[in-house]
């Protein structure tokens, strides 16, 4: 603690050059937590998913419809517990870009399947009631100022009227909540009467099912029970745990997480640089000073951890506020898209991963500089 | 310490440096004895080795060839760490340009050997205030080295060598970027603490005037010490 004051001391020695290097560690580690919880929001489905549940679709594609009829034969199967299907809606609502899912469901069945969705009470028994009611995740209805009793105008992309029309309009009768901090409160559903009576066409198909098995362990065998009982037929399906699923949707977009790994490597790498350059110009600056240091008594042992304390601390002071920036613009400021992202926040595993990665780095662009102090030759060096 | 008061005995010293393939010897089995309380002068032409030798005796560097002991230990064959240690305990360096660090200021400059110490921030503080006070500047604790003249610089970097109360002071070109008042009163400075203090002073000079305040000079010329300067 002692040499905090002589460590810190030398920081000041050219203080646009120390804040300069700290704001640019600063943003790598900022850039780091949105990075993460990029990563979360795209994973998140992914954690979430229940052990329990399988989807069931279309072996050939997901965008194949299966027959309404399937979920009657699934219940009959050894090991399911609940089969309920969901319909891919894709309408816009007033523009493209403020995308969300929507999809037509049985109510009830639904809730059951899913309770990590929170819904009052009385807004269950509103949607039960209102034939052309939705509910819709607390996200998505803070993203567009949704509430209770609005009426909603999707103008559908797939899905045409009988009317000829593609304008389906929707009671808002409740808005849902998370269990857990990472569900997704961003989708939209309606209900499948509606939609059913509705649509121009494709009666009597569904766009996949969700099963609950009743034994988590039994699930591989279930699966397997599920593809057999439809196999030969013209809608042959294909079953998979839950998180494999959602998993596989979102590699639809790429591999996230290397995508993401791929762009902080390369700022890391970049800030190592820059951290590592400014540690070495201190040193070669300071030559003298350190030989100074060393003959009134400084071991060589302890030169070397004068200047890579000096690094860690300048490390720290741009990583440690960076992070802390990040994780109050992520919690106060949230979604930088506005609610496109299912779940967006920093989490607590990735803010400890920073904070290792904070010392990794001040540690790993000091190292030179502190082995060429901890080298100097005393009389050479004073001699300079 | 010799039970015959010899503090520093440098024997058959050799100093050898090697720039590319050329190799200066710049020491040539050298002997040197200084008592304890002594205040000796080195004087000799550039590149005589006079801090050469300086820095044998002050364990800052070591000889090629030959043995040096201070206080009755034979220094030149300690490991780094050791030597570093003894250093902390035993030396205190005054050097011409001062070398204090710019972004502390005088306090904090003559308490950078006591960091080594186990005393505690309060007995720090005391010390520091002391050697300061010896040196005349107890009013100038806060100011940074930039704030001081040189001649105040310098007497912070005598505080900052006798805080530990050495045994040995080394002082290399003390007065040779100083005007002459500031000089002579470092001069005083260092003589005061030969005579009150009974510090044992080896001086590195060129200035006889300097010289003259020594109670004994040595010359240095082609790597060998001569009671007289070699014409």
């Amino acid at each position: 603690m002692k040499y905090l004051r002589l460590i810190s001391s030398n920081l000041k020695r050219k203080k646009l050059r120390t804040a300069l290097t700290a704001l640019s560690i600063l943003v790598a580690f900022v850039l780091f937590g949105f990075l993460a919880a990029v990563r979360v929001a795209f994973s998140q489905g992914v954690a979430v998913a229940g052990v329990d549940r399988l989807v069931v679709r279309h072996k050939v594609s997901i965008i194949q419809f299966l027959p309404a009829s399937y979920g009657d034969r699934m219940h009959r199967l050894e090991g399911v517990d609940l089969a309920v299907h969901a319909t891919w809606f894709g309408g816009i609502y007033q523009k493209p870009s403020n995308f969300f899912a929507q999809m037509p469901v049985e109510p009830e069945p639904f809730l059951d399947m899913f309770p990590e969705y929170i819904l009052d009470p009385e807004e269950k028994a509103a949607w039960l009631a209102t034939r052309t009611g939705a509910i819709v995740g607390r996200v998505t209805a803070e993203r567009f100022g949704w509430k209770i009793g609005d009426r909603i105008p999707i103008q559908a992309t797939i899905w045409n009227k009988k009317d000829g029309t593609r304008a389906w309009e929707f009671d808002l009768v409740g808005i849902y909540d998370g269990a857990e901090k990472g569900t997704d409160l961003s989708g939209f559903f309606f209900r499948q009467d509606y939609f059913e009576e509705a649509r121009a066409w494709g009666e009597g198909n569904v766009g996949w099912y969700y099963v609950r098995v009743k034994d988590p362990d039994q699930a591989a065998q279930v699966a397997q029970a599920i593809d057999a009982e439809f196999a030969n037929s013209p809608a042959e399906t294909k079953s998979e745990p839950e998180g494999a699923f959602v998993q596989g949707f979102a590699n639809q977009v790429g591999n996230i997480a290397r995508i993401l790994t791929a762009i902080l490597a390369a700022v890391f790498f970049t800030i190592l640089l820059i951290a590592g350059n400014t540690m070495a110009q201190t040193v070669r600056e300071r030559i003298s000073e350190l030989a100074v240091l060393k003959a009134v008594g400084f071991t060589d042992r302890a030169v070397l951890g004068l200047v890579l304390g000096e690094s860690c601390l300048l490390t720290g002071i741009g990583g440690l506020l960076g992070l802390a920036l990040a994780w109050v613009l992520i919690t106060v400021k949230g979604d930088p898209t506005g609610g496109a992202f299912p779940v967006f926040y920093f989490p607590i595993p990735d803010l400890v991963i920073g904070i290792f990665l904070v010392v990794v780095l001040g540690v790993v662009a000091g190292i030179l500089p502190s082995v060429q102090a901890q080298r100097l030759q005393i009389a050479d060096a004073l001699r300079r | 310490m010799r039970s015959d008061g010899l503090l520093v005995d440098v024997k058959g010293v050799d100093k050898v440096f090697k720039r590319g393939a050329e190799r200066i010897r710049v020491l040539r089995g050298l002997d040197v004895e200084i008592p304890e309380g002594e205040f000796l002068a080195l004087m000799g032409p550039s590149g005589s080795g006079k801090s050469t030798l300086l820095n044998l005796i002050g364990g800052l560097d070591r000889p090629s060839a030959g043995q040096v002991h201070v206080a009755g230990l034979r220094i030149d064959n300690l490991s780094n760490r050791k030597l570093a240690s003894w250093r902390a305990r035993h030396v205190g360096l005054v050097f011409q340009f001062y070398n204090l660090l710019p972004v502390l200021n005088a306090a904090r400059n003559v308490e950078l050997p006591l960091l080594l110490t186990g005393l505690k921030s309060k007995d720090r503080k005391r010390r520091v205030e002391t050697a300061l006070s010896l040196v005349g500047l107890s009013h100038r604790l806060k100011h940074y080295p930039r704030q001081l003249s040189g001649g105040e610089q310098q007497r912070v970097g005598i505080a900052r060598a006798i805080v530990t109360d050495p045994t040995l002071l080394l002082c290399d070109e003390p007065t040779g970027d100083l005007d002459r008042k500031s000089g002579d009163e470092v001069l005083e400075l260092l003589q005061t603490l030969n005579t009150e203090q009974g510090k044992t002073i080896v001086i590195v000079t060129h200035d006889p005037h300097a010289a003259a305040r020594a109670s004994r000079t040595l010359y240095l010329d082609q790597g060998r010490l001569n009671e007289e300067p070699v014409e």
